[in-house]
């Protein structure tokens, strides 16, 4: 049996953006997305780490408008179809979608936490309506069975969303949890499904391997896995296993690898590594988003990160939810003095 | 004194929490209390209370006008515009709960005075009416307020259908009441939907850029405020004292139910309920 095409989306100007606080440059974007468009990515995905409207204090400021991010990428992708992330709650219809269709968006992605699904129905139609390459995302999904995204994803696809990706926003998995979930997916589902990895604990491209061998046809990846926390799965990694496994993507691999190059020199001032906190991050499971402001918060009020992550994760806080990042970091401040005060 | 007749259109779980509320006020009496369908979880409960209701909707009210003063609209934004045409004419006062926002828009501690003054008072969004007040105070204590964003989590369970469809409009509809309220050139809202067992409370933080931030004057008026608005909503409380964090003043407010009808962690549902009991019983008040 000859292996199925995988279609790649590469969210480096996205989710890179989670690295740098939203700081991208148009300048940076347009040099990035020329590289990718030449290398043959199928899709690049452009805009605040959090998506479409979602610029604010509570997740950081874009140095960049959505309008000049997506502008600026719309005039440098030829090929590339340009893509955006919109979590509903976030970004309305009116405000933000309606603009970014206008500017010419081709691929829309709309997302929820793993199990608030519904939330995307009005947004999921619009972009259907507008006529666009139209995704569900479930985000977090550790956070839930394979039986509850099994469910989730079919609310997506009644909705119109023509393929499920779900996403490890936390980078929680092993590859077996991998497993479970897309094997439900893939057999509840008649759309594609994929998968979009973060790598806090080392398994970014051991898991996108196992949700293809599980049936995905689709996977995210980023330049030098530039991206939230620990980082994605390394696009250019991802291209090289997947033509060693025999699996078709359509980009070039010399081609990817400079662009993962010129992407180091030119947008990033880290390379992203899996930094002692980001493990107990994701063992944690909290979202990968999260990581700038923990370390940042911490640091202020001198409280460990690794005692701000156990927390976040046992009150099972979800994507957008950074103001609680505060509440506990000042939690943390008390018990340490009321801990004074007794010795 | 005989208390204010009013009836509650609309026997979802707005409604009959509402309904509940209103058997313990000195000054409201709930006369009619209107659904679609005899037979819903609301209704069962109206009766079980001895309250007269109907499921004639709308109709209720056109065939008996005399029935009652005041009227809580607890249907959805555009039913609540048709129903405005009609109770307009009728002469009666309307609470509306929806976020369609035909009349002024009201949060108790702030304008109560100035709202019953109106025919019809909007309770704009469970976010608005936590978050309003502080961002108020930080229009009032700052000359300058370039921006304010109000970022909400309530509890999955707590968020029915109507909510999950309506995101756009609530959030269009608090950022514009924070607009209104704290004069500030930009708002932003954000609503998170968590689905943690047991439930979350609702909870409601309140970011702010301004000149020359004081937060030695938030904070009194803040307590203040809390103390204000305890009085027609008890489980409202501060989570975090004003800070001033990144450049940004933060505060944190936490919102539990009394645990009527709904749960007590549906405090996003209690909080606008209870604001809107308070406008109604200041109307009963000065009538």
């Amino acid at each position: 049996m000859s292996k199925p095409y995988i279609l790649i989306s590469d969210p480096t100007l996205r989710d890179g953006n989670h690295a740098v606080a939203h700081q991208l440059s148009a300048k940076q974007i347009a040099i990035y997305a020329a590289a990718a468009d030449k290398a043959g990515v199928p899709i690049v995905e452009v805009g605040h780490g959090n998506g479409l409207g979602a610029s604010s204090l509570q997740v950081g400021e874009s140095l960049e408008s959505d309008v000049v991010l997506l502008k600026t990428a719309r005039k440098n992708l030829t090929n590339t179809k340009l893509g955006i992330h919109v979590i509903p709650g976030f970004a309305t219809i009116n405000r933000d979608l309606k603009l970014a269709v206008d500017i010419g968006v081709d691929v829309i992605r709309i997302a929820s936490h793993c199990t608030e699904a519904d939330i995307t129905q009005r947004h999921i139609g619009y972009a259907r309506e507008r006529g666009k390459e139209t995704y569900g995302v479930l985000m977090m999904t550790h956070m839930a069975t394979p039986e509850l995204l099994v469910e989730e994803a079919q609310k997506m696809e009644l909705y119109g969303a023509e393929g499920i990706i779900i996403m490890d926003s936390a980078g929680a998995f092993l590859p077996g949890d991998v497993v479970d979930r897309i094997t439900a997916l893939v057999d509840g589902l008649s759309i594609p499904i994929g998968f979009h990895g973060h790598n806090n604990l080392g398994m970014g491209i051991a898991n996108s391997l196992a949700a293809i061998e599980a049936g995905a046809t689709m996977l995210d990846g980023t330049a030098k896995g530039f991206g939230a926390g620990a980082g994605n799965a390394q696009i250019e990694v991802l291209v090289a296993v997947l033509e060693k496994l025999g699996y078709a993507t359509g980009i070039d691999l010399y081609k990817i690898l400079d662009a993962a190059d010129l992407a180091e020199r030119e947008i990033m001032p880290l390379v992203p590594v899996i930094k002692s906190e980001s493990i107990i991050s994701g063992l944690s499971g909290v979202f990968s988003g999260f990581s700038k402001h923990v370390s940042r918060i911490s640091s202020e009020y001198g409280v460990d990160q690794r005692d701000v992550y156990r927390k976040l994760g046992k009150r099972k806080v979800v994507a957008g939810q950074e103001d609680l990042i505060i509440e506990v970091v000042l939690e943390l401040v008390k018990i340490r003095k009321n801990a004074a005060r007794v010795n | 004194m005989s208390k204010l007749r009013v009836a509650i259109l609309g026997s979802g779980n707005i409604g009959t929490d509402l309904l509940i509320k209103i058997q313990r006020s000195e000054y409201l009496e709930c006369a009619l209390f209107i659904g679609r369908n005899l037979s819903s979880p609301g209704m069962a409960k109206a009766i079980s209370l001895g309250v007269k209701v109907s499921d004639q909707s709308i109709d209720a009210i056109v065939k008996d006008p005399d029935c009652c003063d005041l009227v809580f609209d607890a249907t959805s934004a555009r039913d609540a515009k048709h129903h405005w045409a009609i109770l307009k004419e009728l002469g009666k006062i309307v609470v509306d709960m929806t976020p369609a926002k035909l009349g002024g828009l009201c949060i108790p501690a702030v304008n109560l005075g100035d709202a019953i003054e109106q025919q019809n008072v909007n309770m704009v969004t469970c976010g608005g009416q936590a978050s309003i007040p502080i961002a108020y105070l930080i229009g009032q204590i700052h000359p300058e307020v370039e921006y304010i964003e109000v970022v909400s989590s309530i509890s999955s369970r707590s968020a029915g259908p109507a909510t999950r469809l309506n995101l756009d409009e609530y959030i269009e509809t608090t950022e514009e009441g924070i607009r209104i309220f704290s004069g500030a050139k930009r708002t932003k809202a954000i609503l998170n939907l968590n689905p943690a067992n047991p439930c979350i409370d609702m909870q409601t933080t309140i970011f702010a850029k301004v000149k020359n931030p004081n937060i030695k004057a938030l904070t009194e008026a803040v307590n203040q405020m809390v103390q204000k608005i305890n009085s027609y909503v008890p489980g409202y409380n501060l989570l975090v004292s004003p800070i001033y964090e990144n450049e940004r003043i933060v505060v944190m407010v936490k919102a539990q139910g009394l645990g009527d009808y709904l749960p007590k962690y549906a405090g996003n549902l209690d909080i606008i309920n209870c604001a809107a009991i308070a406008v109604a019983e200041e109307y009963a008040k000065k009538n």
